[in-house]
């Protein structure tokens, strides 16, 4: 298992030091990095979302997020099989989903946050999946050839992630005096943790700047355009911006997503014969 | 929650060419979620190309009571069916 990672060392610090290594071993160590990027975002919301099965307030919304939730797993396995080719020591998807530990995981701190109530789940997917589009949009020009086929196919499904997410923040917004202050809710817990998708650390300028990733901070006017008004269709206030939670992208997560790849984990880790 | 919402026909046109066929029925708080309710209940799996809902209560339904009268004359007159026209091998779905 990984070291724990330093918490927010300045940025001129990270630059000089800890993405050396990364440069040392060459361009397709920084596109695994990339790669694990992708995946675990996928994955760990996909997971997160699965929790929902027969839980949700309907069978037709037990279905709309459980058919969410098979697209994200869906995109992770393509991102997390082409990120163990890349690697080049034998392991597929299943191994780096299933053998990895938490400190190794390199998704955003969004995705790992718990589903709280349906109108924080609704939240959460809202600021991801806009943010998701955008990028699988972007990454619609990869340089990586399997990177832009799999966005290909990953944008529609996430558009319509999207668009199911905006529909329901606007309907419990724009609902009753409970659903309103739930709605409310869900976007501040959940606010602070979008800087870190747009954030732009060594690793993301990197394969920005070859032509593998996206520019992230350019993204982040068309996802406030549109996030923003969902939230004045729901007649809610955007919230204010707080102090940022970033450290996801370096292995550094919250309490969450040990319990998380608890349950995820549990089973090919308990029988490693185990087919399914 | 959902017995508080109306319910709503599902109708799936499967392919181009074909007409929308009645599927079943969701829950749904309005005319959008019900779209959205129907896709996510029945194309899951490549059903459809096309769907339509319909609010269950604007149906209108013959009585079952009127069974006889409204479908009983119907049964003895075959010569109603064109039985007697070939169709090419190439004419789909008629």
């Amino acid at each position: 298992m990984a070291s724990l990672p330093p918490i927010d060392l300045p940025r001129g610090a990270t630059g000089a030091g800890a993405f050396d290594a990364l440069a040392e071993g060459g361009e397709n160590n920084v596109l695994f990095g990339f790669l694990l990027r992708l995946g675990d975002d996928s994955l760990i919301l996909g997971q997160r979302l699965s929790e929902w099965t027969g839980h949700a307030p309907s069978v037709e919304v037990d279905l709309s997020l459980a058919n969410i939730a098979l697209d994200l797993v869906g995109q992770a396995t393509h991102f997390l099989n082409h990120a163990g080719e890349v690697e080049g020591k034998g392991r597929d998807g299943d191994a780096l989903a299933f053998r990895r530990d938490v400190l190794d995981f390199r998704n955003c701190w969004l995705v790992e946050q718990p589903n709280g109530d349906f109108a924080q789940t609704m939240a959460r997917q809202l600021l991801f999946s806009g943010w998701q589009k955008l990028l699988f949009q972007a990454l619609l020009g990869s340089r990586d050839a399997t990177v832009a086929a799999v966005a290909e196919k990953a944008v529609k499904e996430v558009t319509y992630h999207e668009e199911l997410a905006a529909e329901w923040v606007i309907r419990l917004g724009d609902g009753t005096e409970e659903s309103r202050r739930r709605m409310q809710d869900g976007l501040e817990w959940m606010w602070r943790f979008v800087p870190e998708l747009f954030d732009m650390d060594p690793l993301a300028a990197f394969v920005a700047e070859h032509g593998l990733g996206a520019d992230l901070a350019a993204l982040r006017p068309a996802w406030d355009r549109r996030v923003r008004s969902v939230i004045e269709q729901a007649t809610l206030r955007v919230p204010a911006d707080q102090r940022p939670i970033l450290g996801g992208r370096r292995g550094h997560h919250s309490e969450h997503l040990g319990h998380l790849l608890c349950t995820m984990q549990f089973l090919p880790r308990t029988y490693p014969d185990a087919t399914w | 929650m959902s017995k508080d919402w109306p319910l709503w026909e599902v109708f799936v046109r499967s392919r181009g060419g074909l007409s929308h066929r009645h599927v079943g029925s969701v829950h749904a708080p309005d005319a959008e979620i019900a779209l959205r309710h129907a896709r996510d209940t029945y194309t899951r799996r490549m059903e459809g190309v096309s769907l339509w809902v319909v609010p269950s209560a604007q149906i209108v339904a013959s009585d079952p009571a009127d069974d006889a009268a409204m479908f009983d004359p119907a049964a003895d007159k075959v010569y109603r069916h064109p039985t007697f026209y070939s169709i090419p091998d190439d004419v789909k779905h008629i």
